[in-house]
């Protein structure tokens, strides 16, 4: 579906990632692997390090961090926030969503419209967009777009397809009306017949956990996973991510007429380094222009991976210039879509350590 | 022995792949392990094999990554 967005900007982004980090190498022996088989695969896929949550940390945990920091840096003022989305696939409960349990725990006014969203890693690009429509409303001046999860605590600490790279954050991306922004086009694509490619099998109400959920059971590559944990077809996700991805970013860019050399930078979502090159390779694009590092520093955090690549490697440029810059997300769903849009200057572009309580 | 021999072998030395037919089916390689063997040939080629191509049935045997390199502009 092709979308298009007129006076819209986003106006800040903010990261909190986890203070606490664990290193590839100290994770190696809980894996069914050779050392050596592991230390290649590191090698190719850029595991390296990620920030988890150490404690019983939620997600309401880090936005509210990421949120009272705003505030605190005098970068947002509560009584300004019209709306607030929140974007996760790790609700600190069934019911109510996050949004509320945010808007609770920071005191937000009766008049702002909270919305729950869940969307894995095209999450950004599905917040944005719900946001820029939010924005339509005149009674809706500035959206608050939260990304967030702490998938680490669903992830088995045994399962080499998942836990390496896996990493908990948050963002807080503000978006705003902006009379001058040129239009933002977009297109985004679903495909619930493949769901079961990213999938958390028990919890919900198809499948209750109970003690059988939890039992972990050897797969056939000899990862360790129970029904309660993450599951990835990692190949049934890279043959979709390599099939669906290129093309939509190429259609994007010819519907728009847009040269591949006039996208300062493509910030993608980061499921690994291999992935990233070989996307970068069958789009043309140098791999300075579209960093994959967020996987060795902070390992993947789903839907925030996007504005979290930003702010790792754009901060002083986007808030003092101007970027054209094409976003595009793909994963659970599956869902896949991408954006092209002017981004900065922005008032603020950081990121920032979430310390937990001892 | 061929030099696709060679990087199979560096990456499971302790499987003879010369005798396989389908590695996948006689657990040789997995799916990691083709990650890895991609890596390794777009190194030693300097090619980038398509994204789309880096599925199991076209790395089974020497044969079939031999007629991948060709596809890929290479002559093994």
């Amino acid at each position: 579906m092709r979308l298009s967005f007129s006076g819209k900007a986003i106006t800040g982004i903010l990261a909190v990632v986890p203070a606490n980090e664990r290193l590839f190498a100290d994770e190696m022996a809980n894996f069914n692997f050779s050392a050596a088989r592991s230390r290649k695969l590191a090698e190719v896929m850029g595991y390296d390090r990620h920030r988890i949550v150490a404690g019983p940390v939620c997600s309401s945990d880090l936005a509210v961090a990421g949120l009272e920091h705003l505030f605190l840096q005098g970068q947002l003022a509560r009584e300004e926030i019209d709306a607030l989305i929140v974007v996760t696939q790790s609700p600190d409960y069934l019911m109510p969503g996050t949004s509320k349990v945010v808007h609770g725990r920071l005191g937000l006014h009766h008049d702002v419209f909270c919305l729950d969203v869940n969307q894995g890693c095209a999450g950004f690009l599905v917040g944005l967009m719900e946001g820029f429509m939010l924005l339509d409303q005149p009674a809706i001046r500035k959206v608050v777009l939260i990304n967030v999860d702490v998938l680490s605590r669903k992830v088995s600490p045994r399962d080499r397809n998942s836990y390496p790279l896996i990493g908990d954050a948050a963002t807080v991306t503000i978006i705003e009306r902006s009379v001058d922004a040129r239009p933002i086009e977009a297109s985004i694509k679903m495909d619930g017949a493949r769901r079961e490619a990213l999938i958390i099998p028990a919890g919900g109400f198809r499948r209750p956990s109970d003690a059988l959920t939890a039992e972990m059971v050897e797969d056939a590559d000899g990862n360790f996973r129970a029904p309660d944990n993450l599951k990835m077809d990692g190949s049934a996700v890279f043959n979709f991510v390599m099939t669906e991805v290129p093309t939509l970013i190429d259609d994007l860019l010819i519907d728009t007429d847009t040269a591949v050399e006039r996208v300062d930078a493509f910030l993608c979502h980061q499921p690994n380094r291999f992935m990233l090159n070989k996307l970068a390779d069958k789009l043309g694009v140098a791999y300075e222009r579209m960093p994959s590092n967020v996987v060795e520093k902070f390992g993947n955090s789903s839907g925030v991976t996007i504005p979290l690549v930003t702010t790792l490697n754009y901060s002083e440029r986007l808030t003092s210039e101007t970027m054209y810059v094409c976003m595009s997300g793909f994963g659970a769903g599956l869902t896949w879509g991408a954006m092209l849009m002017d981004l900065g200057p922005l008032k603020f572009c950081e990121t920032i350590d979430f310390e937990e309580d001892e | 022995m061929s030099k696709v021999l060679e990087i199979l072998t560096g990456i499971r030395p302790e499987f003879d792949f010369a005798t396989s037919e389908d590695f996948f089916e006689d657990g040789l390689l997995d799916s990691f392990d083709l990650v890895t063997l991609v890596a390794e040939l777009d190194e030693v080629y300097g090619i980038s094999i398509d994204g789309m191509h880096i599925l199991p049935e076209n790395f089974a045997n020497v044969a079939a990554i031999e007629a991948m390199l060709t596809r890929s502009g290479i002559t093994p």
